[in-house]
């Protein structure tokens, strides 16, 4: 899985590109409180539009992201979902506790 | 219930096999001819049970995993992912949302998931002698979707 990121006005923006499952996911998830506790963003976007692939392993890296955010007294969004991954956050309900667009 | 075709893999429980067991199952089930929607749903729920043989048959060590794939009468796809680890002492409590043994690392919703995207789902399981899941999907045929 490819990672892109980038980091303006406080706003840290996480793009995935490949699939993410549990093998990726550790490495995903170092690297994204590495990414947070360096440039103490006040607002994280976790963009998975380039995902091709996502299994519930995308459920633990996202709240983990954003208990991380709210550690540091920001907010998580989660954009662009495509559809496969959408009916996984769906089927957890994921929407009760992150911000979906 | 007749056979029509079948496929058996077998590999190391290294997580960089998730990709391929997923992969090699979409590839049988192909022929099947499902909706990307429907091959979607095949991919994650054998994801989620590769990976939970992955995490929690073995946790500390590198075992087998096996991955039995048959078409059976009907268009039905059957998925079985068999390993000889740990066991699952409580297999009830195990299949309920949000539960999970696995850290940080895994949301508890691997079975739900299972359920949900799958027709059927059975689990057994002895401590000590390992795990085996079988789902089935029946694919609905295009003619009859249009």
């Amino acid at each position: 899985m490819e990672v892109k990121t980038k980091v303006e006005d406080r706003t840290l923006t996480i793009a995935l590109q490949g699939d993410l499952d549990h093998h990726a996911a550790r490495g995903l998830m170092e690297q994204a409180d590495r990414l947070m506790e360096q440039n103490l963003p006040s607002k994280t976007i976790l963009d998975l539009g380039g995902l091709t692939f996502m299994d519930s392993s995308g459920i633990a890296v996202i709240l983990r992201a954003k208990r991380r955010m709210e550690a540091l007294g920001g907010n998580l969004v989660v954009v662009n979902i495509p559809k496969q991954a959408a009916r996984v956050l769906e089927t957890a309900g994921l929407a009760r506790y992150v911000k979906l667009i | 219930m007749e056979v029509h075709n079948y496929i058996t893999l077998e590999f190391p429980s290294r997580s960089a096999n998730e990709g391929f067991a997923r992969a090699a199952v979409a590839a049988f089930a192909v022929q099947l001819d499902p909706t990307l929607e429907e091959l979607g749903d095949i991919k994650t729920a054998v994801s989620e049970a590769v990976t939970n043989a992955i995490v929690h048959a073995y946790p500390d060590t590198i075992g087998k995993i096996m991955v039995k794939c048959r078409i059976l009468e009907g268009d039905v796809l059957e998925v079985a992912v068999r390993d000889w680890g740990q066991g699952i002492a409580d297999v009830e409590r195990a299949r309920e949302p949000l539960f999970t043994t696995g850290g940080e690392e895994r949301s508890g919703m691997g079975f739900t998931i299972m359920e949900s995207f799958m027709d059927t789902l059975r689990v057994t399981s002895k401590e000590g002698q390992g795990t085996k899941v079988t789902m089935r999907r029946r694919i609905a045929q295009r003619t009859a979707r249009r």
